[in-house]
């Protein structure tokens, strides 16, 4: 076999390993309450599947695979005489239900319920995005920790309190009601896309475990969408990250050196996935219930038609930006706004439309970044170096602080 | 599953209240136990005598040590609690918003911790 053909391999397992192990960690958690339990049930199983399956190929039926592995491994744990591990009532009750679902013709996909538990609002909302990645898509938690930038020992702990908490307390396994619906849903999305958000950070892909998250996230959206086909908002997630992932491969120069939107080569995004983006999209629109990020992905996609066909639709930006303040009024979108209405009325126009400084924007590096690129255009260097200055000394990204020093060096004295 | 419902509030609004609105209050929390009792969720409620009348003990160098007064003082102090059986934490969470308490103090809802079998 190739290597490439290899890694194709291992990620058909992969993908196909993660989808049965999720699905069999939902079935067992929404029967027990108990998440731990029912990925300690399967986890050997799991490891197992990701070992074997890349080179011997994916089972035909892959649950019941995971399944048998699983419940011999419990079996065996039972005659190495692990007996007082084996008749705690946790174990006993999640072995039982191990024999049900091997018996049962199909199980069924409880995934939806195991994300609504995990994004429940009595769980600390930090810890949403993290469960989803380790219960459903079977992430372990170094990896998870790294790209939350915490340390591998505070996330373990974080996540056994928050599944201790789910089987406690009795954090229902369920699709909430129509009423309690469209509120649920939005922190199941949140947590996708602050999984999504982790891994957008390192554009270069520098950093696997980063580069991995984001994947994983494509992987929640993709589900989420899925298993949500009527709820519009899951479609515009989905529709927003597959435009910001398609831009990936266009944010770097040869150099590793920050490409901004505008300067981006068109030639570089992935045309796939902007296709599937757009047909998303349409799919969401015609659901007639508009949202937050469905018009974040229309902006995408005004983005992407400007870049490829040269035409200018600032105007239809801005009005984008006017519908989704007037749906947020977040003074990140004003931020955004001021910057598209300065390409159809000017850079004073946009200066004026510019949120008034708060506590919040103070410490926001794209304001800053925003406000020295409208005052260099408006002629104003002096405030435009002092902008800079505050955007380059709040910048983590290296790339993106060479950018803004390039951009502060051009400025004439 | 059992779930106590801990009613924190500021007990010393309760007599400053006129006493049309002692009634008031009175008759919601009455409400409030009907409902709850006409749903079969009720497994026990009481309301308490105010935290001035606490006593708190504990043992120190193997004596009882006997003190006046509450164990933690707050301005917000359990002044009532509700037991429920329900089916999941969003049943008890529907129940808690609906305690006359939510709009004037806190609901603390606490999963009872179940024996095994």
């Amino acid at each position: 076999m190739t290597d490439e053909a290899q890694a194709a391999a291992r990620r058909v397992a992969d993908a196909v390993a993660r989808r049965s192990y999720g699905k069999l960690v939902a079935y067992l958690a929404a029967r027990t309450g108990d998440v731990a339990g029912a990925e300690d049930a399967l986890a050997e199983a799991f490891a197992a599947a990701l070992a074997d399956w890349p080179a011997k190929g994916c089972p035909e039926t892959p649950e019941a695979w995971l399944l048998t592995v699983a419940r011999r491994k419990a079996a065996d744990a039972g005659r190495r005489g692990r007996t007082a591990m084996a008749a705690s009532g946790r174990l006993k009750l999640i072995a039982e239900e191990l024999e049900a679902a091997a018996a049962a013709p199909e199980i069924p996909d409880r995934r939806l319920a195991l994300m609504f538990a995990c994004a429940h609002p009595a769980i600390d909302p930090a810890m949403h995005a993290p469960l989803m990645l380790q219960a459903v898509i079977g992430l372990d938690a170094a990896r998870i920790a790294s790209a939350f930038l915490v340390s591998p020992a505070a996330m373990g702990q974080r996540l056994v309190r928050a599944k201790g908490k789910i089987r406690r307390a009795g954090v229902p396994f369920a699709i909430p009601p129509r009423e309690a619906l469209a509120e649920r849903s939005e922190a199941v999305l949140d947590a996708i896309y602050a999984a999504f958000a982790e891994g957008w950070s390192d554009p270069s892909g520098a950093d696997p475990a980063r580069r991995d998250l984001t994947e994983e996230a494509m992987f929640l959206a993709r589900l989420a969408a899925e298993l949500m086909p009527d709820a519009p908002e899951a479609l515009g997630l989905l529709a927003l990250m597959l435009y910001a992932e398609a831009r990936r491969p266009a944010r770097r120069g040869p150099g590793g050196e920050y490409v901004p939107l505008a300067d981006q080569d068109p030639a570089l995004w992935v045309a796939p996935m902007i296709e599937e983006a757009e047909t998303v999209l349409r799919r969401a629109g015609g659901l007639g219930a508009i949202g937050r990020r469905q018009l974040e992905a229309a902006l995408q996609s005004a983005h992407v038609a400007r870049g490829r066909a040269g035409l200018s639709n600032w105007a239809e930006t801005v009005q984008l930006y006017d519908a989704l303040y007037a749906l947020t009024a977040s003074p990140v979108v004003a931020v955004n706004r001021a910057l598209a209405l300065a390409e159809t009325k000017g850079a004073a126009a946009g200066l004026a439309a510019m949120p008034a400084e708060d506590e919040r924007l103070a410490a926001y590096q794209p304001y800053w970044a925003a406000r020295a690129e409208l005052l260099a255009r408006n002629g104003e260097a002096e405030g435009a170096r002092h902008a800079y200055d505050l955007a380059i000394g709040l910048e983590l990204d290296p790339a993106v602080r060479a950018f803004l020093q390039r951009r502060r060096a051009a400025l004439p004295t | 599953m059992q779930y106590l419902l801990m009613l924190h509030l500021d007990e010393t609004a309760w007599p400053q209240m006129t006493p049309a609105e002692q009634q008031q209050g009175a008759a919601a929390y009455a409400a409030f136990t009907e409902a709850l009792s006409a749903q079969g969720a009720l497994a026990g409620s009481n309301r308490l005598q105010p935290s001035s009348t606490a006593t708190t003990v504990r043992l120190a160098d193997g004596k009882p040590q006997v003190l006046d007064g509450p164990f933690a003082d707050s301005k917000e102090q359990v002044g009532g609690y509700y037991l429920i059986d329900v089916p999941d934490l969003d049943a008890a969470i529907a129940w808690a918003a609906r305690c006359p308490t939510a709009s004037h103090g806190t609901v603390e809802i606490r999963p009872v911790w179940a024996m095994p079998a």
